[in-house]
């Protein structure tokens, strides 16, 4: 069933989510930015804020509108939350000769995540697929993901180099949320559809007091939805394009996109789906006790591929040909589905503005061209 | 994710740059593994590397590596002594296919200190001898002195079950063997070609002209299998490190069907 929720009784939501005794993470306005961190009430979120992308550009604007999530995909992700950029994983003591290992013990809190975008939300499920896969698995991820109350929000706005609409992950919210609200905005009414995915996020619903919204209010989300589609910024036609990229490794044009990037590893960094990581030794003092940290690691970096006596991948282009044909190929391999999820991060967060749904394009038509 | 600690039993000079380390074995069952697998070495503070077991799978009472020094991380397993201890995580890995070799004859192509991931093999086709058909070893080394398991060599060659060869690529002194790359002691090997399992190991180089060759004699290409090498953090296919094109080499190698990774081979950086 779909509810209506009036704007100015969204605290509600909140209270009902500290009652049962969720943090709860969601968008709020820092140092010109969107991030995501700990809120207390409707006021912490970045009402009346958006934001204008394009190729190597983030501005955000003040609105007319009193929308709470009139934003799109801002600079960082969930990931962190998930996947901590920097995590102790064991601490190793050395006494009189011997070696004692412990494993790091880490307290995870439940946490309610408020305002999931529909891209985020399947990079959630991508995320998923990598840590949670089989035999192995991350013991932290899997903590923190278990304690995770979802809340997606769906897009009734596109950025300027959103294609999530290409990717089939937006944007509406897909599978995965346990609540999802539509945010409307009119001259003289501004609401929220809310539906509930799951039966942790119903438990939620009824603290809200809402109620059943009509036809025409479910009509109003909908077509909502569909402005965002048609206003996407940019496209990427995924149609045969994993073995379009591995059948072209060699192609010129990884050369001229080296050319233009400085393998500065941002948009691996802003990707929500990037899962690399490296691990870092270091010790007290008097060397008895060493400990071991995870770090976010990026494929940009001539370390990530060094075995002894050098780097495998000493230039940018096979850097850069690492990361593209992982994200849009290799991944399909590896985990049953792209590694992109259309949310144009690391479009706007390129320094050069180098555009992968452009690379694609290019790699595409010269690629026939070639045929 | 977390290294068991381990306590080194002894540890020997195989040449000038690499020794070997026989570890105590981690349970009272002992430390079972399949050929071709590899282990985690972590040396406190420092770091940890991934090293492919080089002991004999039907002796399970010792963990045994192979290492070359040629960063900070084996340059501190070397300076172990018996006693000491380091932690370990594993085994790790796609193992040699020496069950699906049963029937057929068996060659092994090793260059350098790839002879090392192959021991096992060897150890295992041997403990069953009779289960395979001609049985070929083909090592070759940068020089006399880079010899690896010189007296077992020595010791398998005075078998008559057993047809091996060694060559290497530079020679002074006293050295009255085969001088040359790899490949040349292929002609010298005999051995039914669709009737063959070739097991491979070395520097990438080698390994591309090695298949080559044994493509020549007629060896099937599914039945042609390579030990890859890449940088392996987590070993368990987490990190990401160790991408390969679609391959994950840690968890989907680093044995490979040639067939798996023909179209890779000999591209650039990949």
């Amino acid at each position: 069933m779909t509810y209506r929720l009036e704007a100015n009784a969204l605290d509600r939501l909140f209270k009902a989510l500290g009652t049962k005794g969720y943090v709860i993470f969601g968008p709020t306005v820092r140092d010109s930015a969107v991030v995501y961190d700990r809120i207390e009430s409707p006021n912490d979120l970045p009402a009346g804020w958006a934001d204008q992308q394009t190729n190597g550009s983030y501005r955000l604007v003040k609105t007319d509108s009193p929308a709470y999530f009139d934003f799109t995909a801002p600079p960082q992700s969930w990931k962190r939350l998930l996947f901590p950029p920097s995590l102790h994983l064991f601490r190793s003591h050395r006494r009189n000769g011997t070696l004692e290992i412990l494993e790091e013990e880490h307290e995870t809190e439940p946490m309610a995540f408020l305002g999931v975008r529909p891209c985020d939300l399947r990079a959630l499920a991508i995320l998923d697929s990598v840590y949670l896969n089989g035999g192995a698995s991350d013991s932290t991820y899997r903590q923190r993901r278990e304690k995770t109350l979802i809340i997606a929000v769906n897009c009734t706005r596109a950025g300027g180099t959103c294609f999530c609409a290409s990717m089939g992950t937006g944007p509406e919210a897909g599978a995965g949320f346990d609540l999802c609200l539509t945010e409307l905005v009119s001259e003289h009414d501004h609401y929220f559809l809310v539906e509930s995915g799951s039966a942790k996020g119903e438990s939620c619903v009824s603290p809200l007091q809402a109620r059943e919204a009509t036809p025409q209010e479910q009509t109003s989300g909908r077509e909502a939805i569909r402005t965002a589609a048609a206003a996407m910024g940019r496209s990427l036609q995924t149609q045969g394009l994993p073995e379009l990229l591995a059948a072209n490794l060699s192609h010129p044009r990884w050369d001229q996109i080296a050319r233009r990037c400085l393998a500065c590893a941002n948009c691996t960094m802003v990707c929500p789906t990037c899962f690399c990581s490296t691990v870092e030794d270091s010790t007290d003092l008097s060397g008895a006790i060493a400990s071991r940290t995870r770090l976010w690691d990026s494929c940009f970096t001539a370390e990530f591929s060094y075995i002894h006596g050098g780097s495998l991948r000493p230039t940018i282009k096979s850097r850069y040909r690492q990361w593209m044909t992982h994200k849009l190929s290799s991944w399909v391999a590896q985990f049953g589905s792209f590694g992109c999820v259309g949310c144009g991060r690391c479009i706007t967060w390129c320094p050069v503005g180098i555009d992968l749904t452009e690379e694609a394009r290019i790699l595409r038509g010269q690629a026939a061209e070639h045929v | 994710m977390v290294p068991v600690p381990c306590r080194v039993m002894r540890t020997y000079q195989e040449t000038g740059d690499t020794f070997t380390l026989e570890l105590e074995s981690l349970s009272q069952d002992g430390f079972s593994f399949r050929p071709g697998q590899f282990n985690m070495l972590y040396i406190h503070g420092v770091g940890e590397v991934p090293i492919s077991i080089s002991g004999d799978p039907h002796k399970p009472e010792s963990v045994v590596h192979t290492v070359r020094v040629v960063g900070i991380v084996t340059w501190g397993i070397k300076k172990l002594r018996r006693r000491d201890f380091l932690g370990i995580r594993g085994p790790f890995g796609t193992p040699w296919p020496v069950d699906l070799a049963e029937g057929n004859d068996v060659v092994i192509v090793a260059g350098g200190i790839g002879l090392a991931p192959l021991r096992p093999a060897i150890y295992d086709i041997l403990a069953r001898r009779e289960k395979f058909g001609k049985f070929v070893l083909l090592y070759g080394t940068r020089g006399p002195s880079d010899i690896l398991y010189f007296r077992q060599l020595e010791d398998w060659r005075a078998r008559f079950d057993f047809d091996l060869h060694v060559t290497v690529d530079r020679a002074f002194g006293p050295w009255k063997g085969n001088v040359g790359v790899v490949t040349t002691l292929i002609p010298k090997a005999h051995f039914d070609p669709v009737n063959t399992v070739a097991l491979i190991c070395g520097p990438e180089v080698m390994m591309r002209f090695t298949i080559l060759e044994l493509l020549k004699k007629g060896i099937p290409e599914d039945k042609i299998f390579i030990s890859m090498e890449r940088n392996m953090k987590c070993g368990i296919g987490l990190c990401g490190h160790c991408q390969f094109g679609p391959h994950i080499v840690c968890r989907d190698g680093p044995v490979f069907p040639y067939s798996a990774v023909r179209h890779l081979l000999g591209i650039r950086e990949i």
